[in-house]
């Protein structure tokens, strides 16, 4: 039996309010009113799908060792890279190079699924596979999808013992109808007119492709519990539920009041909001509309109750800070031409010899331990750091990414260039030994103290914008 | 413990430039300004010169490598020159390489010349950049003003100090080096500034204000020395002689090992403690008439009292607040203005300390002049708390 195992989601702490959106972009597009409800999801200025899908993973590995995964399919349509494999960055960053089949896939809002269906037909014999997927997608001013959109990642491990959602079935089609595209040179999405979308589009390329899946689970369509269905007009998936027989109240909430779409992984991130609460037996659908339509259908079973607990999408969305501050957002996302200052120049070449050398240190925060002394010490280096050891060549890889640590001394500083100032970083200590000075990420004044506990995490730390916008990842430290 | 170098080198001369914003000057003009006033202070022909050693830190924005800067500017007669960079103790470092010379016999006089032309990057503060390739991966997006805060937030944990307690200390250390500064004509900032505006200023990084950061500054100075023997046969009178050098370098356990509680310079205390052994100071306390120390941040002089050994640990806040380093108290302590106010052009800033002692000594401080100083001390902290060059020279009368 293969299916999912375990799940995992990640969502940004900021949550930009839709009013204040509104209210700076009125004067030009008054017909938003509508939409000026509620918040969306708003990723840090040192986030994007990568790091979001890193995070993702983590929360779906907090139950499973990570160096069993043996396939890594990582779907996004904001790949941060064209070409270096974007899925590599989130294994090495998991510290799960070794063994490891990694793929990206993209092109379409149907990513995600099609990811799961890969990764759920990689791990049929028994080799546990981690999808993730995550978006982060640029919005023009004043659009609906400014408003619309959502940044966030979810991650799901495919396998074959304790599953706690089986794979009943799938079923697809693939066709070439546009109803947005984003081109390769281009920033933004451009879309057709919402009617022909709903008309053309999701009435007749839908119901053929569910009633088909539920043909071949030999299910009816009012056997389905929950029915995930990701779409910018929130009406229909109503309609689509109904023209399949599908009840009324199955049909899932789409996240939109207070977290927005979130790409190709919104139907991920969907399927664990449903897995969150699901109980055994419960069949849930998820439909996926991009250029055809992915159907999969899952029951869940039993092992879903003993799964051992996480964040969640629950647990991210509760760590919320409300952004009223819509310049903000547009100088995150790299849209406003603010007069940063010449500490902002300062070159950001990146050796990738030494990059490659120092992977595991920089991308998976793994430090040493001195077989002599047993010392923890970060970053692992050639003679011990420990005044009564100095032992030469003596440490072991030993990896600090889980583990917790607090503030020593930490600053506030107003001079350094941040994209959002003031910088907060400090020296953090771990318990187990081992400290650095580390760079602190959704960091406020009231959080920042010494003695508090703080938590790792995979950011953006550098955008080298002279080459073509190599992002260089470490990790900061965060607020627990 | 090594013999030492008590008493084996004296100062022959000295020089030092106006510090401050130089828009009018580059590198070389601030050379030769305190360069001129060296030799002619010493009383030599550049000729009678056997070595040099020329200090600076941020070389890249200014001269670039090499000795080459310091013999292509002065035309030295083609002696050796060597480049020295050792963050902030630079100049001390010049010094200690010059006197070094002199003792072991393999130069009779010697020069150490320090510059620093910090005002062409187009912006304030200290010129940036984030070090080594593999640093620039990892370390914090820091700046050296962020890093001493964590100074002061380390102190008040580790010794119970109120915010409130050391912004008054801190700011008492401002007060008193902008009083001192404002008696010497060469320094950068020669103004007197009230508590309040001290207090009140705005925030650089928490809790250091603005006046709790030295000045950025350009200027140079420049030590010529030869052993006691010479300069008394070059009939020189008011003999002041080298006591002791001492440097001491962290290996990494402040940054790596948490045995550091970030609330002090671990090398400072073991650099001050050699340099009393080596010059024969008992208690430093009663013994030591002025210090100059590297107050790159008010909150790094009240420490760095304590790892002096002056004041006690936890306790140089009070001593600071009780006037112990005022122009008129026990210890005066910065007595030209400091790196705060007289300026802090890095690979200068050893020997205008140094500069300022040897004036002191010879009664030729002006309005500043101290009362009959027999032992001076000057102090340099290279680098950030956790990992740091901390450089301590004894000087004082040949007695």
């Amino acid at each position: 039996m293969v299916g999912i195992v375990a799940y995992g989601a990640y969502v940004p702490r900021l949550r930009l309010n839709r009013q204040a959106v509104y209210d700076a972009n009125k004067w030009f597009a008054p017909g938003l009113r509508g939409l000026a409800k509620g918040e969306r999801s708003m990723a840090n200025w040192d986030e994007d799908s990568i790091t979001m899908a890193v995070e993702a993973s983590r929360d779906c590995l907090t139950s499973h060792k990570a160096e069993d995964v043996r396939n890594l399919y990582f779907a996004s349509t904001t790949h941060p890279f064209k070409d270096r494999q974007n899925a590599g960055v989130i294994g090495t960053a998991l510290n799960i190079e070794q063994n490891l089949l990694a793929s990206d896939v993209g092109g379409s809002q149907k990513a995600g699924t099609s990811a799961l269906i890969a990764g759920l037909n990689a791990s049929k014999g028994g080799e546990p596979t981690l999808v993730a997927a995550a978006d982060k997608r640029l919005t023009r001013v004043a659009s609906n999808t400014e408003l619309n959109y959502g940044d966030g990642a979810a991650a799901l491990l495919c396998g074959t013992e304790n599953v706690i959602a089986k794979l009943v079935g799938h079923h697809s089609v693939s066709m070439d109808f546009v109803d947005h595209f984003r081109g390769e040179d281009a920033e933004f999405d451009y879309g057709w007119e919402e009617r022909w979308i709903r008309d053309e589009g999701y009435s007749k390329i839908v119901p053929p492709a569910v009633k088909a899946a539920l043909a071949a689970c030999k299910l009816k369509g009012s056997d389905i519990t929950h029915f995930i269905m990701p779409s910018l007009m929130p009406a229909v998936p109503k309609q689509m539920a109904k023209i399949c027989g599908v009840g009324e109240g199955a049909v899932r909430d789409l996240l939109g009041a207070n977290l927005g779409d979130t790409g190709c992984a919104h139907a991920l991130v969907m399927l664990v909001d449903a897995l969150e609460t699901a109980k055994a037996g419960d069949k849930i659908m998820i439909v996926a509309f991009g250029q055809g339509v992915d159907v999969l259908v899952f029951e869940v079973t039993p092992e879903n109750a003993k799964l051992p607990k996480r964040k969640g999408l629950s647990g991210w969305m509760a760590r919320r800070k409300e952004e009223k501050n819509y310049m903000k957002f547009l100088a995150f996302n790299d849209m406003l031409p603010i007069d940063k200052g010449m500490r902002a120049e300062f070159d950001k070449k990146t050796a990738l010899s030494i990059l490659w050398r120092k992977r595991d240190m920089i991308y998976a925060l793994v430090g040493g331990k001195c077989k002599v002394c047993g010392t923890v010490q970060f970053p692992r280096t050639p003679v011990c750091v420990n005044p009564n050891c100095h032992a030469m060549d003596s440490q072991e890889p030993y990896n600090m990414a889980g583990l917790e640590a607090s503030v020593m001394s930490f600053t506030a500083d107003s001079l350094t260039f941040s994209p959002d100032p003031p910088a907060y970083y400090g020296m953090i200590t771990f318990p187990e030994g081992g400290r650095f000075m580390a760079d602190f990420t959704d960091s406020d004044k009231e959080q920042v103290k010494v003695g508090a506990k703080m938590r790792m995490t995979f950011r953006i730390r550098d955008n080298d914008q002279m080459r073509g916008g190599f992002k260089r990842y470490f990790w900061k430290a965060a607020p627990v | 413990m090594a013999r030492g170098i008590k008493d084996k080198v004296a100062i022959l001369g000295m020089g030092c430039s106006k510090f401050g914003e130089r828009w009018e000057s580059g590198a070389e003009e601030l050379m030769l300004e305190a360069y001129k006033e060296a030799i002619a202070d010493a009383g030599i022909d550049p000729k009678q010169l056997n070595a040099a050693w020329f200090s600076t830190a941020i070389d890249e924005v200014h001269v670039g490598k090499s000795g080459i800067p310091m013999s292509t500017t002065l035309r030295l007669p083609n002696i050796p020159v060597t480049h020295v960079e050792n963050m902030c103790a630079s100049g001390t470092e010049a010094f200690r390489g010059a006197c070094y010379a002199v003792a072991s016999g393999a130069a009779d006089i010697a020069i150490a010349l320090g510059v620093e032309k910090l005002k062409d990057t187009g912006y304030g503060g200290l010129p940036g950049g984030r070090g080594a390739p593999l640093q620039q991966l990892w370390n914090a997006n820091g700046t050296a003003p962020g890093n001493f805060a964590q100074l002061a937030t380390a102190y008040m944990t580790a010794h119970g100090v109120s915010g409130e307690d050391l912004k008054k200390a801190i700011a008492h250390v401002s007060w008193k080096s902008h009083q001192n500064g404002a008696k010497n004509p060469k320094a950068h900032l020669q103004k007197a500034v009230e508590m309040d505006t001290i207090l009140n200023a705005p925030m650089i990084a928490s809790p250091l204000g603005l006046f709790d950061c030295c000045g950025v500054s350009d200027g140079a100075a420049a030590a010529i020395v030869t052993t006691p023997e010479i300069a008394k046969a070059m009939g020189k009178q008011n003999i002041v002689s080298v006591k002791a050098l001492q440097l001491s370098v962290s290996n990494g356990s402040e940054s790596g090992h948490n045995s550091w509680d970030g609330s002090y310079f671990h090398t400072t205390r073991i650099a001050s403690k050699k340099a009393y052994e080596e010059a024969g100071i008992k208690d430093p306390r009663k013994e030591v008439s002025m210090f100059e120390v590297h107050d790159c941040f008010s909150v790094t002089e009240l420490v760095t009292m304590e790892d002096l050994h002056i004041s006690k640990p936890g306790e140089g806040w009070k001593d600071v607040l009780n006037g112990f380093y005022d122009a008129d108290g026990t210890i005066p302590c910065q007595i030209d203005g400091g790196l705060k106010c007289f300026g802090h052009p890095i690979g200068a800033s050893g020997l205008r300390m140094l500069y300022e002692m040897y004036l002191q000594f010879q009664g030729r401080a002006g309005a500043r002049q101290l009362k009959d100083p027999r032992i001076g001390m000057t102090h340099n902290l290279g680098g950030a708390p956790r990992e740091n060059v901390s450089s301590v020279a004894i000087v004082g009368r040949y007695e």
